[in-house]
Order: structure tokens, then C-alpha cells, then sequence
């Protein structure tokens, strides 16, 4: 069906809404990365398959609804039953009659699939009434789990598409920039650019065409809040792609996405040649004189192609190599042309303030920070997943009260923001804000969202030649700041880390950050010693450990630990079976011995022994 | 083995003359033959009207692309920081003593090959583990073996 005028659209939205609220029961199955690799397809189909045998009057097999990712990853495989909203979590396909007959007929909850609460020890039978989703407040995540990311349909009837028609019907291309500009949007990407600012100055600038491009080359590791929109809410990034272009006065879009990411692509190839057989997309959208189109490009896996203009080469077939931006790419970007570049959690965003007005979304987060902002918690937390939070939350608040705190009732050592541009902030640091200002002033940076949770258990000098190891092999290799430079940090890191640095070598270290930082062609360079100095800001004595006293306080590096068993062993096995080399011999109820020839000093033992019997020296 | 030329041709046809589309011809070339031939770069060239200079800088600079053939089973160990925190160093030890390989390697039956990548974006599952497009999760490295041998 083509919608070709506003009337059009709204009745099609009508007819998509009713159908949607109309189907009172909806079980909505999790089919994001994390809970497919847990097995919810499996779930899923066996959903259709009893709702098929079992013929329910009111429940249908169309109540089974896959959807995107609903961002609990750690409980996965996830499975939400509305209207009561209840929340099954790690389901298998067998537990699936008993849902069918249980719940949905009897309306009884199955307690063991209930989440519970790791304090209070109490199952609670409501997503809404967990602290994890409780806390949140999505916007760029709002249709995240509630839609079937492969139907428009869907998309329509929780009100997608309805901003770009308000923008077309009632606004001028100058008063979507001026409410993106009052709303106070800052890019998500990571640079927290204004968006507004950006948007006005490429639809200033006198030449022809002016591009669109969505950023979808999520290449911090530890970040995944782009691969799931992508992925779970395709169209809200089309649609703010669309916004932007009306703005600007462009008619062709890319979207650059992550080699890494395959579902992605296909969603969102799904999703463009959805709107664009509906009219959507193409010539003269909804009967007016806007045209545009979008096309994706698939990265080669470079992480530096999520440098704007890296990627713009890279989209243009070249070689991902950044250049020095003394002209920006608003005015001479992809194919020298006006181009603007924003970040997918920008895009998703963006229809939301059109469509509430910037008033609203200034209202939230912070003065200068405002909006919401999803972070990707991961590493020693217990609830990993995705979070949409107001800025200016405190991080405390994101790792004890949605996080759920540390797992095994460790310390709590370090949080790692902002990638490999980022950097590792303390215990002592956990009441800031989060925002784009207090983050970069504290020596970290906001990044695009991904939040890893270290314990005491990990060592932070590890964790800088960890990086700077990253960044060797992402360096593109043009300017030699960064290409020497960081290479010469990493040798001098993993010298540490084997015990044979010296003092001199730690001074040495920050005065070379220093040059890379001031020297080097692009962000990659530029940001690339952050992690090693906020780790020597924060975690010097660590550094000192090492060097001086030869002794890894994480008891990681290698060539300073031993590990032996002390004689308070139980005997109970669990780090004979755990060791990967069979160095640990022993007898049940005895105590167990390493043999240190053979041990490859990997912890293993140490992490699964659960009476402090394995010691670290 | 010499790559099937007229599947070569077909994939180029489809973007004859359009330079900016080389990154996408190496890609499905790479999705055809599962690594990129050395026909393939020079016809590459010629078709799109680019230099083969340029299409060899191109096909070594983004980690995606194999200009070695590569076996029937890709693993890709992730080494993102939460797969890197929660071990992932562990597994690829063990991998690589397994199969006897390391990273980029592939063993001589054309079995394995193993690669290491920066995130697959399943940080909340770490430590990752590929094999082919295959995604496991919670990784244990005592079992990282087995689990890619049966996959």
C-alpha cells in the first residue's frame, strides 16, 4: 500500500494501532544477540507450536510476538507476558506448556521463572516493579522490546512515523533546527557535539547534495546500545534520518553499520525497503516535495571508520584513513560534500523531540546535558544489559541500584567509560554525575555509553596495555604520533606488567601521552592515552606495585603471581575439574596441591574455589 | 583450486564501473569464497576502473577481509573489555594449544581457522565466543575446546 498524503498515513496508522491494542494477550519473546545465543528461538517457536495445538479461543498464535531486545541480557532467554506484564526470565522450550497452561489460561505465575530480587530474596511477578527497568527512562529505547523489529506495522501503531508527517505537514525545514537546537540534543556518538548546531550549519552551507550519514560503526568494545536499536527499533533511526534530512535539505542518507553486526543489517534492509514500498521513502514522501533515500554500507571491520572522516572514505570505498579537519565534513564531508554525520542513538532520538517539542526533552537530565542517555553495563556486574537513564544520574545509582551491584560479593574496583577514548574511574568517583562535562573533567569520557564494571580482581595496569594493545591495532597507521607513539606506550606497559619497569619508564609514559595527545591527526590519536593516564591518575600505586614491590595487586599479571593452596582446602574438586591444564592433583576431601611446573597461572582455580582456599602471592 | 571465474564475474557485473562500491564487491567476494582470491582482486580492479594497487590496500587494511582461504569453521574469539575482563585471554590460550594455531592461522586439513575481533557486541554475554556466524556466550575455558570442536 503507498501512503502518498497525510489523511492517508493517519488512517493507516488507525488500522495498525487497533490491530496491535487490539490483540488483548501478546507474549512477547526476546529475539535479541544475546538471548539468540541463549536459545530463544527455540523458545519462540515452541510458543507457536502449543498456542497451535492448544487452539485458545482469545489467544491465537499470532499472540506470540518476537521482538527486539528488551535489554536484560544476563537473564536472557527473556519472555514478557502482557497486559499483566509478567516477566519470565532464562526460559527454555519446555517451560513453555506449563506458561501456556499456567499463566495464560490460569492466570497463576510460575514462581520459578519470576525474576528475584537479589535483596529482599523476593520473586517479583512485574517488569515494571523491577529495579532494573524501574529506573529507566527510555526514549531512544521506547519501542525496544514492545515491537516486532521486521514489521512497519508495528512501528505505526506505537505511534512511529508521526513525527516526520508533523514536521512535513506543519513546520518549516528552519523549525525542526531550531527545536533540535533547543532541545539541547548533544550527538551520543561520543563527542556530544550540539546536534542542532551541527544540523544549522550544514543546511547553511551553499552547495550541492548535502548527505546524511547514521554512525553505525559501534566500535568502542563494551558498547552494544546501537546494535540493538539497530537491530530492535529500525525504523525510529530511519525516521530520525528523515528528520534530518528535511532539515538540511538532503535527499540521499547512508547508514555505515559495523561489519560485526549482521542482524543489524538486515533489520534495517528490512525496514528501508519497508518504507519504501509504503512510500515512505523515495520520491515525494507523503505527497510533498520531500525526497530521500537510504542506503547502508557494511564496514570492513576497522575500528577507526567510526571517525567521521574515516568513515566517509571508507563509505566511498577508500581506505579508512582519518583526515586533519582544518575544513569540517558539515561543508565538505562524503564526496566533499555538505555532510551530516550523527551517531544512531542521536537519530532515534530525534523524532521523539519533534514529535514532544524540545521543552520536554530539555526538561530531562541535566542543564547542559539534557535527555536521557542508554549505557550498556557489562563486565563484573550482575545485571548486565542495556539502561536508559536521565543524565546526571549518579554511578552509584547505574551499578548498585540498577546494576545490582558486583557479583560473588566483590569489591567493587574501577568503571571503564568511553572505550578505548575513555577511561578507568574509582571507587572514590562513584558519586559523580553522569554527563558529557563531569565525566571528560574527571579524566573519562561519556563515549557512546558502554560501561565496564571491574573488581578487585582485575589489574589495572593490565587493563592500560589491554587498551593501548587495542589501540596498536586500530591505529590506521597515517600520522606517527599514534602509530609510534602508542606502540612505544604499549611496550613499556607490558614491561611493567612483567615486572622489569622502572620508575623512569612510568614518567616516561606520561610524558610521551602528552605529545601522542597533542600531535596525532584524529580522535583515535588524540583520546588513545587516556585509559594508560586515568589508570596512572587513579591506580598509581598499582603501577608502583609492579615496579617496585614486583607484586600485581589483581593477581593477574603473570610473571609476578604464584597461586598455591593453603590447608584450609575442603577437597571438594571444583579447581581440579576447573583447571585447564591439569596442574591441580588431589583426592576428595584432601588437600588439594599446584603443581607450579605446570601451572599456567591463569586463576581459574582461585575464581571458582568457594572457601578462600586458593591464595594469590 | 582455482576460483570458479564466472562466479567472480557475476558478483562484479552487478557494480561494473562504480569505484565507490569496492568495498562492497570484496565483501560478497569474500562471502562467495569465504576469503578474497588473487583473480578476484585483479578483476576487481578491472572492472571498477581502479588501480590494483588500491584494491590490494584496501583488501589489507580492513580486518574483515582474508586474502588466504580459510577454513570450513571460522572461530572468532571476541576480545572486547568485558570479554577480555571475564577471561577471554583463557580461552584463546586454549583454543590456540587445541588447534595448535594462532590467530589469522588455519589448520592444514582446511578445518579451523581462528581469529581473534574487538567486540561482537554481546558484552553482556562475555566472555564471547564465534564459530562462523554462531554466537556462544559465558564461554567457561575449560570447555572452549570441546564447544568449538562440536559446534
Amino acid at each position: 500500500m503507498r501512503i502518498d498524503s497525510f489523511p492517508k498515513l493517519v488512517k493507516w496508522r488507525k488500522e495498525c494501532g487497533k490491530e496491535y491494542t487490539g490483540r488483548k494477550r501478546k507474549v512477547f519473546v526476546c529475539l535479541g544477540e544475546a538471548c539468540l545465543a541463549n536459545g530463544s528461538q527455540a523458545v519462540f517457536d515452541e510458543f507457536k507450536k502449543v498456542l497451535k495445538k492448544k487452539k485458545l479461543a482469545d489467544v491465537p498464535v499470532e499472540a506470540a510476538y518476537k521482538t527486539g531486545c528488551h535489554g536484560f541480557c544476563s537473564l536472557g532467554p527473556l519472555v514478557i507476558l502482557e497486559p499483566e506484564g509478567t516477566f519470565y526470565t532464562k526460559v527454555k522450550p519446555r517451560d513453555v506448556e506449563e506458561i501456556v497452561e499456567k499463566t495464560i489460561v490460569n492466570g497463576e505465575h510460575i514462581d520459578r521463572l519470576l525474576y528475584k530480587d537479589k535483596e529482599t530474596k523476593e520473586r517479583v511477578p512485574d517488569h515494571n516493579h523491577i529495579p532494573f527497568y524501574a529506573r529507566q527512562h527510555r526514549i531512544a529505547l521506547r519501542n525496544v522490546g514492545k515491537i516486532d523489529p521486521y514489521r512497519i506495522e508495528d512501528y505505526l501503531a506505537v505511534g512511529g512515523y508521526t513525527a516526520i508527517a508533523k514536521a512535513l505537514k506543519d513546520m518549516t525545514p528552519q523549525q525542526v533546527i531550531d527545536e533540535v537546537l533547543k532541545s539541547g540534543l548533544r550527538g551520543r556518538g561520543g563527542g556530544g557535539f550540539s546536534t542542532g548546531r551541527k544540523w544549522a550549519t550544514c543546511a547553511k552551507v551553499d552547495d550541492e547534495p548535502r548527505y546524511v550519514i547514521c554512525n553505525g560503526d559501534e566500535g568502542d568494545p563494551g558498547a552494544f546500545m546501537d546494535r540493538t536499536t539497530m537491530g530492535s527499533d529500525p525504523h525510529s533511526v530511519l525516521e530520525g534520518m528523515m528528520l534530518c534530512a528535511y532539515a538540511v535539505g538532503s535527499k540521499q542518507g547512508y547508514i555505515y553499520v559495523r561489519e560485526e553486526y549482521p542482524l543489524a543489517v538486515v533489520t534495517l534492509q528490512n525496514a528501508i525497503d519497508q518504507a519504501r514500498e509504503s512510500g515512505l521513502l523515495g520520491e515525494n514522501i507523503l505527497g510533498t516535495d520531500f525526497s530521500f533515500d537510504i542506503k547502508i554500507n557494511r564496514g570492513g571491520g576497522a575500528f577507526v571508520c567510526g571517525e567521521s572522516s574515516a568513515l566517509m572514505k571508507s563509505i566511498a570505498g577508500e581506505v579508512g584513513e582519518p583526515r586533519a579537519k582544518y575544513i569540517r565534513s558539515v561543508v565538505k564531508g562524503l564526496f566533499d560534500k555538505p555532510t551530516v554525520l550523527n551517531n544512531v542513538e542521536t537519530f532515534a532520538t530525534v523524532p521523539q523531540i519533534i514529535e514532544h517539542g524540545s521543552k520536554w526533552f530539555a526538561g530531562i537530565g541535566t542543564k547542559k546535558s539534557t535527555g536521557t542517555k542508554v549505557f550498556s553495563l557489562a563486565g563484573k556486574i550482575n545485571n548486565t544489559g542495556l539502561v536508559e537513564v536521565p543524565m546526571g544520574i549518579t554511578l552509584k545509582e547505574i551499578i548498585y541500584e540498577i546494576g545490582g551491584g558486583i557479583p560473588k560479593k566483590r569489591t567493587f574496583k574501577a568503571v571503564q567509560t568511553g572505550g578505548p577514548s575513555g577511561g578507568c574511574l574509582p571507587a572514590e568517583k562513584l558519586d559523580l554525575q553522569v554527563d558529557f562535562d563531569t565525566l571528560t573533567d574527571a579524566g573519562s569520557m561519556m563515549g557512546s555509553g558502554g560501561m565496564i564494571i571491574m573488581d578487585d580482581r582485575t589489574c589495572m595496569v593490565e587493563v592500560a596495555r589491554y587498551f593501548l594493545n587495542f589501540l596498536v591495532m586500530e591505529s590506521c597507521g597515517k600520522c606517527v604520533p599514534c602509530r609510534e607513539g602508542l606502540y612505544q606506550l604499549h611496550k613499556l606497559c607490558t614491561k611493567v606488567c612483567e615486572g622489569k619497569g622502572t620508575m623512569e619508564d612510568i614518567d616516561l609514559m606520561e610524558k610521551m601521552s602528552k605529545t601522542i595527545q597533542t600531535a596525532s591527526l584524529c580522535g583515535l590519536g588524540q583520546s588513545g592515552p587516556n585509559p594508560l593516564l586515568s589508570t596512572l591518575k587513579y591506580f598509581r600505586d598499582e603501577f608502583v606495585a609492579h615496579v617496585k614491590d614486583k607484586k600485581c595487586p589483581g593477581g593477574v599479571c603473570r610473571d609476578l603471581i604464584t597461586f598455591t593452596i593453603t590447608d584450609e582446602c575442603t577437597g571438594c574438586m571444583a579447581c581440579v575439574k576447573a583447571c585447564p591444564v591439569d596442574a591441580i592433583s588431589g583426592e576428595k576431601k584432601k588437600v588439594h596441591t599446584i603443581d607450579q611446573s605446570l601451572c599456567t597461572k591463569c586463576g581459574s582455580c582461585f575464581d571458582v574455589c568457594n572457601f578462600d582456599s586458593v591464595k594469590i602471592s | 583450486m582455482t576460483p570458479d571465474v564466472k562466479k567472480i564475474e557475476k558478483i562484479i557485473d552487478r557494480n561494473r564501473g562504480d569505484k565507490t562500491a569496492l568495498i562492497a564487491v570484496l565483501q560478497d567476494i569474500q562471502r562467495e569464497f569465504n576469503y578474497i582470491p588473487p583473480e578476484a582482486i585483479t578483476a576487481t580492479a578491472g572492472a571498477l576502473d581502479v588501480p590494483l594497487s588500491k584494491v590490494y590496500s584496501v583488501a589489507t587494511f580492513y580486518n574483515a577481509f582474508s586474502l588466504k582461504p580459510r577454513g570450513k569453521k571460522v572461530i572468532r574469539i571476541c576480545q572486547g573489555t568485558a570479554c577480555h575482563i571475564k577471561g577471554a585471554d583463557l580461552i584463546q590460550e586454549q583454543i590456540e594449544k587445541g588447534l595448535g594455531l594462532k590467530p589469522g592461522e588455519t589448520t592444514k586439513d582446511m578445518e579451523y581457522t581462528l581469529e581473534v575481533v574487538n567486540c561482537v557486541g554481546v558484552c553482556a554475554m562475555a566472555p564471547a565466543v564465534l564459530v562462523n556466524e554462531k554466537m556462544h556466550g559465558n564461554v567457561r575455558c575449560e570447555k572452549a575446546l570441546d564447544l568449538v570442536k562440536k559446534d
